[in-house]
């Protein structure tokens, strides 16, 4: 039998998964903080990334799904959370913040691919701070970008596979 | 009545959450204590009893399925419920965690109702 990874390895790309992904995502919003995600009119443009939240997946599915956002949107993302202001948010809050959305996001995802949720566990989220960094991913195919929208600003949830 | 609640999660906003979601489902709170792992928690039960634990399951130093099963020789846990609040939401999961334990689950992301539709039957004592 073949492990969820290799399936879908095995296939020409990894775009039915991203529908999961969105609804994933959108269920994280949805719930936790009382927003919307929309899809962005232009899916090409560009997301800052001056946060980056990461958590990897180990098991039938190995990879690493990221969430990217700028300052503001991270800002808005704890505030909404924590339900205090803004300018209230400490640097603390919001990685710790961001690293439970990648976690939720990840979990939910997991949970909704058919057979993967025993099989696939979590590693603790990593946040990074800051836009001066490249990443370099041992993966056997491109990375399943979904670029979605946060309150009118950009996001950016990536899944990368590794076999 | 107002009840204790120890909530036990690595992540301090997901605490906050989890006890503004007990709040705006109801449910009265007269003291909560917070703890970041398993070990924190059972450090926390050796001089403080509850009336209701949540708990997270993946966390460090001591993850929450090992915290519930260490709950049989703690004197302070004894009939405390435990409500697992998780990532972890496959069926396994909460096979798992209900035979160490665990009288609840709740799979994240979550709604202060789908808080109060598992916590208030567990506090009225139903099963």
């Amino acid at each position: 039998m073949k492990s969820a990874n290799q399936l879908i390895t095995a296939r020409d790309s990894h775009e039915s998964w991203r529908p999961l992904i969105e609804v994933a995502a959108r269920e994280v919003f949805e719930l936790m903080l009382g927003s919307q995600l929309t899809l962005p009119e232009n899916a090409a443009a560009p997301t800052p990334h001056d946060v980056t939240a990461m958590v990897g997946l180990a098991g039938q599915l190995c990879g690493l799904l990221s969430f990217c956002c700028d300052k503001k949107a991270a800002a808005l993302v704890t505030s909404k959370m924590l339900g205090v202001e803004q300018d209230k948010v400490s640097p603390t809050e919001m990685a710790d913040a961001l690293g439970e959305i990648s976690n939720m996001v990840a979990g939910n995802f997991k949970n909704k691919v058919s057979g993967l949720g025993d099989g696939c566990m979590l590693s603790p989220p990593t946040v990074i701070t800051g836009s001066d960094y490249s990443t370099y991913a041992l993966a056997d195919s491109p990375g399943l970008e979904v670029r979605m929208l946060f309150e009118s600003m950009p996001v950016l949830i990536t899944l990368q596979i590794h076999s | 009545m107002p009840i204790s609640a120890l909530i036990v999660d690595d992540s301090s906003v997901m605490r906050k959450i989890v006890e503004r979601s007990l709040r705006q489902a109801g449910i009265e709170l007269a003291k909560v204590s917070e703890a970041g792992n398993g070990a924190e928690a059972l450090a926390a039960l050796q001089e403080n009893k509850f009336d209701l634990i949540l708990c997270d399951i993946n966390m460090p130093v001591m993850d929450g399925l090992e915290f519930v099963k260490a709950l049989s020789g703690v004197d302070n846990a004894k009939g405390v419920p435990v409500v697992m609040i998780t990532t972890e939401g496959s069926e396994a999961h909460v096979v798992q965690a209900l035979s160490a334990g665990a009288r609840g689950y709740i799979r994240k992301p979550f709604t202060p109702e789908q808080v109060k539709e598992q916590v208030v039957p567990i506090l009225a004592g139903k099963p």
